[in-house]
């Protein structure tokens, strides 16, 4: 797969129209990778001219900051910021909430001001600018309900983008007993994903995943690769892995199109 | 001698307000023990939070039944203070219904739309207390609700059902008052609901309803002054700090959490090759702690969030670690804010100046595994019905662990070392960064 890095374009005296924002669970984590190739898919397909930072990305800190490090988080949204200002990076597109909320909220005041977007919002952007379209069949009259993640719905009130998809995806999207404002977190954040769970009478992941078997859907929608790795092990917690698949929109239009 | 009530009255008010305003500037006091933050810019964005949420009752009615039920008694409560204001001029004149000969027809009406809203609120009230005793609505049961917390909203509601039947029922007296020709009690009023409370005393002679009326009507004051100075020692101050609270409420988006700026001078400094590492010792503006340990090192809007807190647990039941029984319930962080704040506040009291009492809000109060369980989903912060922030007090304690303690749990100290060693959570090297690329 054909991935130009920042540092290659700008060799080539190239500017992409977006810097692709991997970050670390869609670089390192098998699952997550998946999602990030779905998108560089649906970016090829598209014809948009992006970029990753590979090495030179690194952490945006949000794990760190929300376990209380502020001195860490801040050291590694300076260096990042450093990078980003010195390929005069303007707009980012990420797969991952943590690192979108990171990079739009809490860089400007550290000097790193850039248009940040969620990959769901970016794909609807190029379906508006008919850059491509879905019209694959594959997930018609299917049943698809959607996990809202955290901090892109409540946190940054992103709630009509990822479900605007699903519907073009001709499926029957069907809403959780919680969900948009009221969604139930996955479990993994505030930097849950990296630690056990304190006791209690159940994980939050299995409380989640119990709400969206009630729906009777046959795929669980996310939009964020810790969200993802969540809801997986709480259909297999619930030996339900043949009944129902956890995917990303991105994967899920990647199918559609049979890219 | 004639004068004697109007005597007795005005000390009864002077009191009242006394005690009022030395409570009110007590937690004034106490609020102001917190930290600075900047609270008072956009203004006009800050206005129409409050008429929204506060004024409005935006955020209670997202759960309709509880919703509904106290704007009932939200609108009661703002309406009926309208007479209060006719009872205390009464109360300091010896008059008897002084408004009805300025306002005419419009005033029975008013009196009629009192009458109204005190039976709604009286049901509301006995709904509210069905809600709590019999129904055994879940989040009316958590373990901080044991002991004072319950027996202090129980005693708000039978507070409110008193005084809305002591209402009524002096209304009743004075309707057949009214009809008997007593030339005191001047025809004025409608009464649409005292009408039928009246029969029951029909029976009584002039001199003993003019006593019941009065005894009805000073128990009825009393009440209200005795309430007036029971909001300091309950949970219900909500009604005067919801106000405040609301307007000056975070208005920045939920996901942004906000940069420590002695922080980035700090890290600035570190990534500056030509610092000059002994130039900071100068200014002198070092920050003494790091996060929060104590209620005073949190912020005075962080401070105010805990006067506010009422208690109805929306928070903890939409909190995911509660309802997936962990100890972290965002109410009882407030509660513990609060509690706490105030034992800071006896404590000046006593002493002139805070002494050490060996007691923090960590530890003390609030457990680190309460603080370990939070998300940080910001559900507590979406579901406050008065905008208070529990996540930002958590997030503050979690800081003091972390930056003064070096007290995280392991895992996460692991996940910490990663991110500095290799730029990831994950012990992955940074340079493989980039491997996906070439896998299939």
């Amino acid at each position: 797969m054909q991935v130009p890095t920042l540092a290659e374009l700008t060799a080539k005296g190239k500017k992409p129209e977006v810097l692709f924002w991997v970050g670390c669970a869609g670089s390192f984590d098998d699952r997550a990778k998946k999602i990030t190739k779905s998108f560089v898919k649906i970016l090829n397909k598209a014809d948009v001219s992006f970029a990753v930072l590979g090495a030179e990305e690194s952490c945006t800190g949000d794990p760190a900051k929300r376990v209380g490090n502020e001195f860490l988080f801040q050291m590694q949204a300076m260096a990042n910021i450093e990078v980003l200002n010195a390929y005069e990076v303007t707009r980012i597109v990420t797969t991952c909430p943590h690192c979108f909320n990171t990079l739009k909220n809490e860089y400007p005041e550290l000097g790193g001001k850039y248009e940040v977007v969620h990959h769901t919002q970016f794909i609807n952007k190029l379906l508006k600018e008919e850059r491509f379209a879905i019209s694959g069949s594959h997930f018609k009259g299917k049943r698809i309900t959607y996990h809202d993640p955290c901090y892109l719905g409540r946190a940054n009130q992103v709630y009509e983008a990822p479900r605007d998809l699903i519907r073009k995806l001709d499926a029957e999207l069907v809403e959780m007993k919680g969900c948009k404002s009221k969604g139930l977190c996955c479990g993994a954040g505030g930097a849950q994903m990296f630690k056990e769970p304190e006791k209690g009478d159940k994980d939050i992941n299995i409380e989640r995943t119990e709400q969206a078997l009630e729906t009777q859907s046959e795929i669980i929608a996310a939009g964020c690769p810790f969200c993802n790795t969540m809801m997986t092990d709480g259909v297999k917690n619930k030996e339900k892995e043949n009944d129902i698949e956890v995917k990303d929109i991105a994967e899920l239009i990647v199918t559609a199109e049979d890219l | 001698m004639a004068f004697l009530p109007n005597i007795i009255f005005a000390l009864l008010l002077i009191t009242a307000l006394f005690f009022f305003t030395k409570n009110i500037l007590s937690i004034r006091r106490n609020i102001l023990l917190g930290k600075d933050i900047e609270r008072k810019d956009q203004s006009k964005k800050r206005w129409s939070n409050m008429i929204r949420i506060a004024l409005g009752q935006s955020k209670m009615v997202s759960k309709p039944v509880a919703g509904s039920l106290h704007v009932i008694v939200y609108i009661g409560f703002v309406i009926i203070n309208i007479e209060l204001l006719e009872i205390i001029l009464d109360g300091l004149f010896g008059t008897h219904r002084l408004f009805a000969q300025y306002l005419g027809g419009l005033y029975n009406v008013l009196i009629a739309s009192f009458e109204i809203l005190a039976a709604l609120v009286l049901v509301a009230v006995v709904l509210f207390w069905t809600r709590r005793n019999v129904i055994k609505i879940k989040r009316f049961l958590s373990s901080e609700m044991k002991g004072w917390p319950k027996k202090d909203a129980d005693y708000i509601l039978y507070f409110e059902m008193v005084l809305m039947s002591l209402f009524l029922s002096m209304n009743a007296a004075d309707l057949l008052l009214q009809n008997m020709g007593e030339p005191h009690y001047i025809k004025a009023g409608s009464f649409p609901i005292s009408q039928f409370i009246a029969p029951l005393f029909s029976s009584l002679s002039i001199e003993s309803l003019v006593i019941l009326e009065r005894i009805f009507w000073w128990l009825h004051i009393t009440g209200i002054f005795i309430f007036l100075n029971y909001l300091y020692f309950s949970k219900h101050l909500h009604i005067l700090l919801a106000f405040p609270n609301t307007y000056f409420a975070n208005l920045s988006t939920l996901g942004y959490f906000k940069n420590n700026p002695a922080v980035t001078a700090e890290v600035k400094l570190m990534l500056d090759p030509n610092a000059d590492p002994y130039a900071t010792a100068a200014d002198g503006a070092a920050l003494d702690k790091f996060g929060a340990s104590d209620a005073t090192d949190l912020n005075w809007v962080q401070l105010l969030n805990a006067y506010t807190c009422t208690e109805c647990g929306r928070c903890t039941s939409e909190c995911p670690a509660n309802q997936t029984g962990k100890l972290l319930s965002p109410r009882k962080i407030m509660m513990d804010t609060r509690d706490r704040l105030e034992e800071i506040g006896k404590n000046i009291d006593e002493n002139g100046t805070f002494q050490e009492d060996g007691n923090q809000l960590l530890d003390n109060y609030v457990t680190r595994e309460e603080l370990w369980a939070c998300t940080s989903c910001n559900a507590c912060v979406e579901a406050c019905p008065v905008d208070i922030d529990p996540l930002s007090i958590i997030m503050d304690m979690r800081q003091y662990l972390v930056m003064e303690e070096s007290a995280a749990p392991t895992d996460l100290n692991n996940m910490m070392s990663n991110i500095e060693n290799n730029g990831a959570p994950w012990p992955f090297n940074n340079q493989d960064r980039l491997l996906w690329a070439n896998e299939n």
